[in-house]
């Protein structure tokens, strides 16, 4: 008998299942906030974590907008117009990676185990790891557009649609940071993280309209770019804060985030729970 | 209630590797329980299936009166736990550490806040709690680890290897904290390596190799099965070693133990006279010893008494099965792949 619940851990419901249900959801989401907030102490503390999260934005801004930008688009004012929104997606995802690397760094450490003999929902630990990150989000974003401002960079639209742009790419970050909380669950350590990540958030964010126009690319680059959802949210981000079609990217944006929380989500959840109980 | 813990039949299987093949034990409330055992014995699985950490594949386990497979959130809020290494957030403050957990034990923040001070003080990390837990000495961290799983006072605290890796000043004041736990009631489970460990802290010892119970009693018990010192020659010449051998048996009555490789002679002894008697015929015999010691039984002396195989030969057998040789013991927390 042990060796059948051992090969099938779903056969044995009582591990994991009631103990979620013993917390109620009012408490679970306080035990979420209280660790999102460990979180947000972490970015400030931790001074890798918030150099990655200020530099980054400024390395890809000052070397694509002056390195390439004459190149590019014939002079760098108007390369930086069509990158800005493009980087805001691109930045969020690398800050994406820092989820699953925090999530593998606190099994690592044991501070996983930690929370999880304590009283609280199971699912806290992952669901405050995740929140805490919008905040890194946020900031980088608000690092890249300030910079961007003072470099010349202008709004075509209003407040409110570069309001919408921003939470849009915040929230194409918490979709696929669910594939850096499975990285971080699947990998054997905090070193091996960002090398599985990058080599997954490279092809997705260079195979993209981001930097340049597909127009002159091989059909097939041109093929991926199209299916590729990152190119849909730098449209969207386009045209929300340069003017432009707004509605079908956007719809084309919620759509492909709405696929792929479908696919990722419960991945991401299952090797926590198969993690958790090993 | 009478028992802090009662586990049966426990068994947690690896793959092919069974971790726990049918664990019993108990833990009378108040009472310290010493769970002794070399790597891979099945220590730390123990103490993560009793913690709620792990579900067993077989057996039952209550804990604070709370089973732990139906009831885990119940046990939870009854118990506290330090694992072999020391969980907390190393860029956070020791201070801060303890009051993250108060604040999901959904103490109110002041609260929080008080019994992390009064923690601190109580283990004389007052100064240093106000520091980043990465600055720490691993005597320090070990400390605020422990005070870590006493924020919610648990009536049952789960120790897994707390001194290992500590020096002797550190692990003295890890053994007071213990007895000082002890005595305003918690009742204590500890797995140590050290016999010496378990007959300083614990009321009982249950001694584990492979997964199972091999031995269950008093310290003084334990001891006089394994005899209650040994005796430790080494011979200048190598060669003299099954001449040592010889004198050694005719004196105790018993066949002593051969390390060839080490060049080492032991043999557990009740009477220190027989020390005297040994350096005699060892001088009319003209054998040198570069090394001849009378020492209080290590656990390979209480694993050879026990088992009839000493401990690292017990763990080493585990190797040939497939898992590396430390198994999960030794292993980082959750860091194994799980077999499913």
């Amino acid at each position: 008998m042990s060796a059948a619940t051992a090969a099938n851990p779903v056969a044995n419901p009582a591990a994991s299942a009631p103990a979620m249900r013993q917390v109620g959801l009012g408490k679970a989401v306080g035990h979420s906030l209280t660790l999102a907030g460990r979180n947000i102490r972490y970015i400030v503390r931790s001074p890798a974590t918030l150099v990655d999260t200020i530099i980054q934005p400024v390395l890809f801004l000052v070397v694509f907008v002056f390195l390439f930008g004459g190149e590019v688009a014939g002079d760098w004012h108007t390369y930086l117009q069509t990158l800005v929104p493009g980087l805001m997606v691109q930045i969020t995802l690398y800050a994406s990676v820092g989820t699953g690397l925090a999530l593998n760094t606190d099994i690592a450490k044991g501070v996983f185990d930690r929370f999880r003999s304590l009283p609280i929902a199971r699912s806290a630990p992952l669901v405050g790891a995740v929140l805490g990150d919008v905040v890194r989000y946020a900031l980088a974003l608000t690092v890249l557009l300030g910079l961007a401002f003072a470099f010349g960079f202008r709004v075509q639209t209003d407040v409110l649609s570069v309001l919408f742009a921003v939470l849009l790419v915040i929230g194409f970050g918490l979709t696929l940071c669910w594939l850096s909380v499975l990285i971080g669950m699947v990998a054997e350590s905090p070193q091996a993280v960002p090398g599985i990540a990058m080599s997954l958030v490279l092809p997705l964010t260079f195979g993209s309209n981001i930097f340049a126009s597909p127009d002159t690319m091989p059909g097939w680059l041109q093929a991926w770019i199209e299916v590729n959802p990152v190119s849909h949210f730098v449209d969207a981000a386009r045209g929300l804060m340069l003017g432009g079609e707004v509605a079908g990217p956007v719809l084309w944006s919620l759509g492909s985030m709405a696929v792929i929380l479908a696919v990722l989500f419960p991945l991401a959840v299952r090797a926590y729970a198969r993690r958790a109980r090993s | 209630m009478t028992d802090a813990i009662r586990a049966e039949g426990l068994v947690k299987t690896y793959g092919s590797t069974r971790a726990l093949a049918g664990v019993d034990l108990t833990v009378p409330a108040g009472s310290i329980l010493g769970v002794l055992g070399p790597n891979g014995a099945g220590k730390t699985t123990t103490v993560r299936v009793l913690s709620t950490l792990l579900s067993p594949d077989a057996g039952s386990a209550v804990v604070a009166g709370h089973d732990v497979v139906r009831q885990p959130v119940a046990v939870r809020r009854a118990i506290g736990l330090t694992g072999q290494y020391a969980s907390l957030d190393e860029e956070l403050t020791g201070f801060e550490n303890l009051v993250l957990i108060g604040r999901l034990l959904e103490m109110p923040r002041r609260e929080a806040r008080a019994r992390a001070a009064e923690l601190l003080e109580q283990f004389g990390l007052t100064e240093p709690g106000a520091r980043a837990v990465k600055t720490y000495s691993g005597g320090m961290r070990r400390r605020v680890d422990l005070a870590a799983s006493l924020v919610n006072r648990p009536q049952v605290l789960f120790l897994d290897e707390p001194t290992t890796g500590l020096d002797p000043r550190s692990r003295n004041q890890v053994w007071s904290i213990v007895r000082e736990l002890s005595k305003e009631g918690t009742s204590v489970l500890l797995t140590t390596q050290y016999l010496e460990e378990a007959d300083q802290l614990a009321d009982r010892i249950t001694v584990i190799d492979q997964g199972r119970v091999v031995a269950e009693g008093q310290a003084d018990d334990l001891k006089r099965r394994t005899g209650s010192q040994t005796l430790l020659v080494r011979p200048g010449d190598a060669r003299d070693v099954p001449r040592v051998s010889r004198i050694l048996a005719a004196l105790i009555g018993g066949e002593p133990t051969v390390d060839e490789d080490a060049g080492v002679v032991t043999a557990p002894v009740d009477d220190p006279v027989l020390m005297s008697a040994l350096v005699r015929r060892l001088d009319e015999d003209g054998i040198t010893a570069d090394e001849l010691a009378l020492r209080l039984p290590s656990l390979d002396d209480v694993f050879l008494a026990l088992t009839g195989s000493p401990a690292e030969r017990a763990a080493d057998g585990r190797s040939a099965d497939g898992t590396d040789g430390t198994d999960g013991d030794a292993r980082s927390p959750m860091n194994e792949r799980s077999a499913a």
